[in-house]
Order: structure tokens, then sequence, then C-alpha cells
């Protein structure tokens, strides 16, 4: 909402030198928070020059323009430029007369822009200045020809200040209004806000237009709404006025076209400008219709099926049946609330107008501008409430404008549709208010903070019975009456008083061993990112799908980019994207990781739920169940991407490539973290290669892989040929490994350490073999750990040879080289049956 | 060297001389080894003197015993004390040829980095569980009675609007990409007993276009307390708590008038610090209020005997006024730069 100050002036005392940041300030407090401050962007000298001669010059560019002298202050006086009484100044235009009286826009004035006017040589003659067009002072759009003040129905002598003349010195404040203050989209409204802010008296223009006498014959109207929304008629009041022999080619007076400017409203013409106007004064919405196109009398009703309207924006629309119509006897004339209809629209040969103010149901309302993409200055105001007790002041404000601006006559008033229920008084029991808010306050500033606003406040049992003024449909119930005495008494006198909660027990197991997964992968050399969780279909059916069997996603049904209506499955494409992102600014060396929900609906089942309960009240067990189950599955993900070196070469130190190792290295960093047991064995995954991929279990279950990216899908994506990742589910990973650790006595007594040499086909895993052995050795083995794989001569085709190192304890002796042996060699026994493993001497 | 056939005083003494000069001669331990074996090895002039006495009278035994013993022993002394000097010389120059320049050693480790807007929000985190509250989670794709109706956002009112919500396929089914975090304020209240004092962190989702100021997907973090006699005045004195531990004891908060359908009162939380880049002012950081007694009734708690508030800010906002963090899309985009600023603390 735009406030132009000479306006709000006129209804709350704003002390002289009040600044548009002043007025923000005071606003702000009381709860609309400010935006900008516009203007006219100009500065003077702008004055009124008299046109008393020129002369047409045609030029050689096909132009014509004329060579005038105008005056610009009285004879014998100086000009407001210092220069002499008449300036000479070449025009463009053609629109004007010798005799009209203009805008003279002199040296060293500005227009917006800023467009800075000085005396500059143009065809052949200095112009000593410019006649402005209303585009150039920033009135209007009329860039038809320079402004002819007799057009406006306005005269003042040469010389004098036309920026005043024009109303162009206003300035207007913008503010920020809440969904639920849908009066201060008012003059009205805001004036009586900054009244509450500041102290200052206010003045309702409402009051003035209020009819003594509203006993005249009514235009015929009908209300006859069959099918309510939500149980609520589409209008419970309605207004008309009519307005007789009305000169629609009127000029629309300078200060109205300037205060509707500033508002940010368009001037058209001058009966469209007065309905604009008193719309934006008292905040009722306001429609004229040509009086004389209308068919017999109003009903208003709701859209048949298959009707069609022509709108004032030229469009012909199709009509829903929950849409609310005004309809005289020939069909639709307006979209109720949103928008008035073509055939019946006030024009340049109307001649009677009238007159409809009424109230409509905001959720009617909402439901239609939002159906039929039309959100207007009407439709905004009526679906955050309208007052409903100003229609007929509003209608007698537009006929008492019309009468005075453009020159008719008001038929009387009369026929007011009022079906608005009485509101109901709100009980605000005693101590409820400083209860809380938690300050004590007295019980006269409870009455006056709400007497202020315009309640009826009256004594109840055990408290007040406050009835909210009519322009507040807001404030149902005493929750919203306590935040009106706190607004208006100052949220400043809230004192700050830290509560103590219970004692808590920190975070939840799993959230601390989140934190510590993402800081042990950090301190391992990761650096974390948070790619957006929108993919393509390719992504999810790529690196979502382990063996290419397809899948079901999450799509957003409007998303801002519709080449990724998906929510992932996978944390590896937002990986890839970031990595190609890093690499395009030079970055080549990468280990990112990621901690991030993905989103694993099942195939083939519906989520979510068609119909959604009651707010305010406590669904039903089952409801709730309802809803819960209707979530798609949203398990939490860590993955790693490394790319480049992992090691830069240096003085003495060779290059280290990334590659699986180090992926696996962050994988055994992400089980250190959780005190999980990530088991790595041999896998296969669709979009990695296809020898360099592990799958990761927990617990015997998969919970993820790690791999080198295939290289045809790296290379697709412009990565470097080797890209190691991997992605594990973090949730699961933490389920399994929730146990707790029983620490085994340290024995020390001497170990004994020796070799094992296996040989083995070449596809049998290591670890198996190891696990074997292990086994196989029993409770003396205390370590194993490969130290080689030896492919090669003296070693068979198509075997190698594994090489262990064992290291041997007993916990209550010092063994002997025999005993260990004796150990060792059970263990390879058991790898000889598994695996046909032989010792290698 | 002669080999001597008696024991004499200028013959002790030349072998004396001789071992004592060499053994001065010696630089290094291996020619200090040659030197011994000449000196003091059996072929050596002292080692034949001393074979001798046992060929000498025995009257004399004792004297030259005494001469050529003296001898051995000054020479023996000789050595050791070369030897020490040798060994002491040669450990240092070792250490010398050892030295590196520490500056020109290669970095085996990469340093990485914590993004800082989870940073900062394990930060929030701490403070919070600090005073004994818990925290809170809930799904990103939710149910639109949990993220809108039961935080008394009419299906019909403009409040709804505001929130430029991402909508799942089917829309009829009613799933959305949570706005904010306040969904888990309901979750909360229905799965936990009163007293509640939560906190919920998150990532939430808006149709924004993605620019210097405006994220499609962002991290709120959300507060929720509800207690028996719970006062506007206990909102502020969290929140003033709060901005306290992130921004430094000068940090101070005021609220201001506002609207959210799920708070009444309603308020806007600015706060104000000496050091914000552009000087000392307020700025906008979140919304907050009483929690509206429809809220609570949707959760099953009696407003008549329960009240609670609730807060929200956005980390992002928060980062950007504390880090002097000027594009939001560096938030977003992952270039490994931005994070490596932070490390492991922000």
């Amino acid at each position: 909402m735009r406030v132009p100050l000479s306006w709000l002036a006129e209804y709350v005392e704003l002390v002289p030198g009040t600044t548009p940041e002043d007025v923000h300030a005071a606003l702000v407090k009381v709860g609309l928070e400010e935006e900008e401050v516009h203007g006219f962007e100009l500065q003077g000298p702008i004055v009124v020059g008299e046109v008393l001669e020129f002369v047409e010059e045609p030029q050689s560019n096909g132009k014509t323009i004329r060579w005038c002298q105008v005056r610009v202050a009285p004879e014998g006086e100086t000009a407001a430029d210092g220069g002499d009484a008449v300036h000479g100044i070449v025009c463009g235009a053609r629109n004007f007369f010798p005799g009209d009286k203009v805008v003279v826009t002199l040296p060293g004035s500005v227009l917006p822009g800023p467009f800075p006017i000085a005396a500059r040589k143009t065809y052949g003659h200095v112009s000593d200045g410019m006649i402005a067009s209303a585009r150039e002072l920033g009135l209007g759009e009329d860039h038809d020809g320079i402004l002819r003040l007799a057009e406006l129905g306005i005269d003042a002598p040469v010389g004098s200040d036309a920026i005043e003349l024009l109303g162009l010195n206003d300035a207007a404040v913008e503010i920020n209004v809440t969904p639920d203050r849908g009066y201060a989209f008012s003059i009205r409204g805001v004036a009586r806000e900054y009244a509450h802010a500041t102290g200052a008296a206010f003045r309702d223009p409402v009051a003035r237009s209020v009819p003594a006498d509203a006993s005249g014959e009514a235009f015929p109207v009908v209300i006859a709404d069959d099918a309510p929304i939500r149980g609520r008629v589409g209008s419970s009041v309605f207004a008309t006025r009519i307005v007789r022999g009305v000169d629609p080619a009127r000029p629309t007076p300078p200060w109205m076209v300037a205060r509707l400017k500033l508002a940010g409203i368009r001037s058209l013409s001058l009966l469209i400008d007065i309905t604009n106007y008193v719309m934006l004064e008292l905040g009722q919405p306001m429609h004229g219709y040509d009086l004389d196109t209308l068919v017999g009398g109003i009903t208003v009703r709701r859209a048949r099926d298959g009707e069609t309207i022509e709108t004032l924006d030229g469009k012909q629309r199709t009509l829903h049946a929950e849409d609310l119509l005004i309809t005289d006897e020939a069909g639709p004339i307006g979209i109720a609330g949103v928008m008035g209809g073509a055939r019946t629209e006030m024009s340049d040969t109307t001649r009677n107008v009238l007159i409809e103010a009424a109230n409509f149901d905001p959720v009617s309302i909402a439901r239609a501008a939002r159906r039929h993409k039309l959100p207007s200055e009407a439709s905004r105001r009526f679906e955050r409430g309208v007052d409903p007790q100003i229609a007929t002041a509003a209608a007698s404000r537009v006929a008492q404008l019309m009468v005075d601006l453009a020159g008719g006559t008001a038929d009387a008033v009369g026929g007011l549709i009022d079906e608005t229920p009485a509101r109901e008084p709100i009980a605000l029991p005693d101590g409820y208010v400083s209860g809380l808010i938690g300050v004590e306050y007295t019980e006269a500033e409870i009455r006056g903070a709400l007497a202020e606003i315009g309640a009826d406040v009256e004594e109840g049992e055990g408290g007040l019975a406050v009835t909210p003024p009519s322009w507040r449909p807001d404030l149902t119930g005493k929750a919203e009456l306590a935040e009106e005495v706190a607004r208006l008494v100052g949220y400043h006198r809230i004192p700050s008083v830290l509560p103590v909660a219970p004692p808590g027990r920190g975070l939840t197991r799993a959230q601390r061993l989140r934190k510590r997964t993402a800081d042990v992968l950090a301190a391992g050399g990761g650096t974390e990112v948070l790619a957006f969780p929108f993919v393509a279909e390719r992504d999810n059916a790529l690196f979502g799908s382990v063996d290419g069997e397809p899948v079901a996603s999450v799509r957003v049904a409007n998303a801002l980019d519709a080449s990724r209506p998906l929510l992932r499955r996978s944390l590896i494409p937002g990986l890839i994207e970031i990595a190609r992102r890093n690499l395009s600014r030079g970055l080549v060396d990468l280990e990112l990781f990621e901690l991030g929900l993905v989103f694993l609906p099942e195939p083939g089942r519906e989520y979510g739920t068609a119909v959604l309960p009651a707010a305010a009240a406590r669904p039903s067990d089952a409801e709730l169940a309802a809803l819960v189950e209707g979530i798609p599955p949203q398990p939490r993900h860590v993955a790693v991407l490394l790319t480049g070196d992992v090691v830069e070469k240096q003085p003495g130190q060779p290059a280290v490539p990334a590659g699986l190792a180090d992926a696996l290295d962050a994988v055994r960093r992400i089980a250190l973290a959780t005190g999980g047991e990530i088991e790595i064995v041999q896998g296969r995954h669709q979009a990695m290669h296809p020898g360099r991929t592990a799958e990761l279990r927990a617990g015997g279950v998969r919970i993820g892989f790690a791999g080198e990216l295939h290289p045809a899908i790296a290379e697709e994506a412009d990565l470097p040929r080797v890209v190691a990742v991997a992605e594990l589910d973090l949730d699961a990973l933490i389920a399994a490994a929730d146990r707790t650790v029983e620490a085994s006595p340290l024995g020390t007594h001497p170990a004994a350490t020796q070799d094992l040499s296996l040989v083995v086909p070449v596809e049998t895993p290591a670890a198996e073999v190891g696990a074997a052995v292990r086994e196989g050795a029993g409770e003396l083995l205390e370590a194993l750990h490969l130290v080689d794989d030896y492919r090669g001569p003296g070693v068979a085709e198509g075997a190698k040879s594994l090489t262990f190192a064992l290291r041997f304890r007993a916990a209550d002796r010092t063994l002997t080289a025999a005993e260990a042996s004796e150990a060792k060699l059970a263990g390879a026994r058991l790898a000889a049956e598994r695996f046909g493993a032989a010792i290698r001497d | 060297m002669p080999e001597p056939t008696e024991i004499t005083e200028p013959a002790v003494a030349a072998a004396v001389d001789a071992a004592l000069a060499a053994i001065a001669a010696a630089v290094d331990s291996a020619a200090l080894k040659q030197v011994r074996a000449e000196h003091t090895g059996e072929k050596s002039p002292l080692a034949q003197l001393n074979a001798l006495l046992r060929s000498v009278p025995n009257e004399q035994k004792a004297a030259l015993g005494k001469l050529v013993g003296g001898a051995r022993g000054r020479v023996n002394q000789a050595f050791a004390a070369r030897e020490a000097e040798i060994t002491a010389a040669e450990a240092e120059a070792r250490l010398a040829a050892e030295a590196v320049d520490v500056t020109a050693l290669p970095a085996r480790y990469t340093a990485g980095a914590r993004h800082p807007l989870t940073l900062l929000q394990d930060r929030v985190t701490e403070i919070f569980t600090g005073m004994g509250w818990e925290i809170a989670e809930g799904p990103e794709v939710e149910s639109e009675w949990f993220n809108f109706d039961a935080l008394n956002f009419d299906p019909d009112h403009p409040a709804r609007a505001m929130q430029d919500t991402f909508f799942i396929d089917p829309p009829e089914q009613h799933l959305v990409l949570r706005t904010h975090t306040s969904p888990v304020q309901v979750r909360s209240m229905l799965e936990r007993e009163v007293p509640i004092y939560v906190l919920a962190p998150g990532r939430v989702y808006r149709t924004d276009e993605f620019d210097a100021t405006h994220l499609p997907v962002f991290m709120q973090f959300e507060g929720l307390a509800v207690d028996r006699g719970l006062t506007m005045a206990h909102l502020k004195g969290t929140l003033d708590h709060f901005v306290k531990a992130v921004f430094g004891e000068e940090a101070k908060i005021r609220l201001r008038p506002s609207y959210f359908p799920f708070t009444e009162p309603s308020a806007e939380l600015d706060f104000w610090h000496p050091t914000f880049k552009g000087g000392a002012r307020w700025i906008e950081w979140g919304g907050c209020g009483m929690i509206h007694p429809n809220v609570l009734r949707s959760a099953g708690i009696d407003p008549e005997v329960y009240s609670g508030f609730a807060f929200g800010m956005g980390v992002e906002r928060g980062l950007m006024l504390r880090n002097d963090v000027s594009d939001m899309r560096d938030m977003a985009e992952g270039d490994i730069r931005f994070s490596q600023q932070f490390g492991m603390v922000v």
C-alpha cells in the first residue's frame, strides 16, 4: 500500500515538517512494515508559462518544430531561473495555441530520469527551457503532446510554481500490509494506525459521507446465492447510487492524478479515477456501470456452467460454477469483487452512472481471483476483508465527487441491502492479557487500547466483553485482542525473562553421530557441500537404481526448472554437478561430501492423502496415522566424491591421484565416526566401473556403494576419467551400529610375529582368505594384516600370492615359536579348505 | 718403525709420541680405528714393548712395567678423549646434514572443511541444548496438514499464498516441500509430553528464483516452548539470550508487531549489533510470537491450560550478518573456496 502524505494528512494530524521517514518509523511500531518512499523526483524551477506566439519551422529530417515565445514571469519581473520574463523555446509538439497556459521547465530544473534541463542549441535556436508533457513530469503515460492547463480545467498566474499546482511536491510512503489487516489497504486505515502510533488526532473520512437520509428509491438488486462456499453467502452487503448527466470528458483534476499516480494507479478517465480514488481512500472497492447499458435490475448469483463474460481487459472468460457474478437480465456484467464486464463499463459516452459498493465473501473472491489469475486491487481487498458498514458512505463519496467534478446530479440514497450478521462480543477474562504478554497492564490501558482501535468494550462476566469494530474481521478471539493491547501500548514494554526448561538429554544418538560423521569427513580432507535436491529424470534412473530396474521418484508439480522435476534418490548427481562447477573454475583436486535427505518412494504406491483433517482440533489417531504413512520415505544419506589428486605433487613427493581406495577410506571414516562396522565386498552398480565397485554392508544388509564412476559416464559428464564416489544410508548405518563396546583385557606377554604367504586363484577376495586364516588360527592370533599381493614368476598363471603379517599373543604366557607356527598352520589349513590356498615357501 | 728389542725410556717415549701424534691427526672415526690398530694393536710398538716385559730380569720388572703401563695408559686415555670428540662432531655433522626447510616439506594431508551453514546450525543447536532444549526433526516432503492447516493457515486465506509453495505431484494428494520448519512444531507437540522445549533446524523450500538474495532451498531453525504460564516476556528473554550467545554481549533485540497465522500475538525479530558492516543498526532476522490457540488445539493441547511461544530464523541470513557474506549463491554453489575460508569453525 502506497500512502501519499498529503492525503494521509487529511485524516490524521501530521505535524508540519513530518518526513516520509518519520511516517515509516511511526507505522512500523504498530506493525506496518516500511518498504519504499515514492516521489516525483523532479526539481524546479518549473513554472506556469503562457505561449505568446510561435513560428513553425519545417526541418530537413521531415519534422516541423515550433519556435515559441513563452512568457514565464509577469511583465517586468525576472523569471524563476533568473532570466528574462519571456523565454524562446523550441517545441516538437503541435497540440497548443497562442494564449495557452503550459508547464515550462526552466534551465536548472530536473525531470524524472534524472533529466536535467539547460539552455541548449537545437534546430538553429537556443532553446531556453522546455514545454513539458504529462509523461515528462512523471504524471502519466500521455505523450501525445504537451500538457495544456486548460485541459486539466485549471488556471494559474504566469510564473507560479507548477510543482505545487500539480501536486508534484507530494511523496508517498509504501508499507507492507500483512494479510490480516485488510483495512490498512486504505488511507482511512493507515491514518487510524498512524494515530495509534503517534497519538495524533484521527478524523474518519467515512463520517463525512454518511447520508442523513437513506429513504430514497432503490435500484432493483437481488442477492440469490444458491451455492454458498463453505456455508457462506457470496454477498452480504450491496449499495447502489445513481448519478445522472455526468460529462465523462472532463479532465481529472491534477491533485487526483498526482495522488493516484503516487499510490501506484494510472489515471484513465475521470469517472474511473473517482472510483479508484474512493477505493484507495476508504478501502471499499467500487464499480461504476454505464446505467444506460444495463438491462433490467441486478442479480448477484453463482455462474452457470459454460457461461462466459468479456471482462474490462477485453478478455473472453469462461466462468466456473463457483464464480460469484453480478448479472443483469441480459447476462453477466461482472465477476464479483474481481473485475467488471466490458458490456456495461463506463466509457467516454457515459451520461448516467450506476455506482456499486458491495461486500463479498473473502473465500469466494479469493478462489475466483486465483481461478481466473486476476489478482486485482479489488480482489486483494475483498480477500482480506472489507468493512461491511461503509458501503453507503463510499457510494455517496463517489456520487459527490462525480457531481463536483463531472457535473452530474445524484439520485436520492436508498435501497441498501445489508445482511451482515451482528458480531458477537469476545470474552476477555481478567488477567488474560497480562498473563499472555508478561506485562502487568492496568485495566485503563487495556480498555483504552481496545477503545482506540474502535472496539466496543463492556463489562462481562469475570472480565470484559469486547466487540471488535466492523473493519477488523481478523479479531476473532482473545489472543487477537491481547495482541492489540500489546502493540498499542508498545512491544518495548515487554520485559526479557529467560524461561528455565526442564533438564534435557542433549542431542539424540543419531544427531550426535551425524554431526561427528560430518566433522570426521571434513577432518579427513573432505569439503562439505549442500546441493539442491532437484534432479533430472535420468539422474534418478542412473544413480537411484542399482541395475537399471525402473524406480519411483517424488515429482514436484511446479518445478522452477522443468528439466529437473524430481527429488533426488541419490546424492551423487548433486555432487557431480558441484564437482563440474569447481572444475570449471579451475579447482581440480576435489574431495566433496554431503549429508542430506534422499526421497525413496516405493514403486506403485500413492503417497499423501486425498482429504486433510480439520484444523484447530487434534485429528483422530487414524487420521494422524494416515498422514504420517502418506509421507514417502526420506532417509539421510552421506556421500563423497573424489577426483584429481589427494596429495599434490610437491618437493620430494610425487602426486597421489584419488581413486577408489580414497573413497573407501572415507567409508571407513564414516564407520569410525558412527561406531559402525561396514563390510566391503566386491559389487556392481550400473553407474560405476564394473571392476571397481564395492558394495557396502552393515549387519549383513546392503547400505550403499563405493566405486569409480563408469568412465563412459564420467566422460559424458565432462569429468576426468577417474572420479571415485561412495554413498550410503547413514540412518541405516547408525541404526545397525547401536552397540556398547565390551573392552577386552590387554595381554602383556611378548608377541610372536610371523608371515604367511598363500597362493590362491586371482578372483578369490583377499578379505575372505584373511578371514579364513583368522578363524583357523583361533584366539592366539591377535592381528592380521595383508602386506603383499604378488602375481608373476614363481606363481602359476591365474593365481596370486597373498602375504599376511600375523601377530600372535597368549593372554597368560610367553608363546613359543612352535605354538605360533601351529596356530598359523591351522589358519592356512582352513584357507586351503575354503579356497584351495597353498602355502608358498 | 723398527721392531724394538729392548725396553728403554726413549723407545717407550718414541712409541707414545708417535701414538699421540697419530691420535691427534685422526679426523674421523674410521681414521681413529686405523690409528688404534696401529698404535695399540698386537703389532704395535707399545704391544711389542709390553711383550718384552716377560723377558726382563725380575729386579727390573717393576720399574719397566710401570714405564710401559703408564705409557699405554696415556695412549688409551688419549684415544678415549679423541673418540668422544670425534663421535660428538660426527653426530653434530649428521644432524646438520639432516636439516630441512620446514616451510617446504610436502603436505600429505589436504585440509577439508564443513559448510558454514551447517556449522552455524550446529552452533545454534549447542546453545539451545545447553539450555536444556532438545532437537526435533521432521520430513522435508510434508503433508499440507502439518505445513499449513494445523498451523492455522486457512485453505483460502491469502497467507497461504504468501508462502510460494512447491507442491508434490499430484497436488490433490496434499504433499508439499515444507515451506518452513514450523510443521515440526506440530509434530513435536503431538509426539511429546508438555512441557516441551525444542529446536527444529532444517532445510525448507520456497519457489523463489535463485539469485544473490534468494534461494529456493534454504535452512531455518524453529524454536518451540509449551508450558504453563509462558508469556511473551519469556519469548523475548530466550531470543535475547540466543543473539547474545551467537553475536556477543553487545547484541540486542527488538520485537515489532507483525502477523503470522500460527502465532498471536506475532512479532518480527530485529536485532542490533555495533559491528554490522555499514554501521550499527537494526536488522530483521525472523518471526516469532505466542502460539495461536488453534495450533495448540490441532496438537491436542488445551490453550486454556498451556501457552507457548515459537520463533523461526533463517540460517543463511544469520551467516550473512555474522560473517559478511554478500551473495547467497556462494552458500549454494558448492565452490570449495567458500567453505574452506571457514574450515571447521564458523
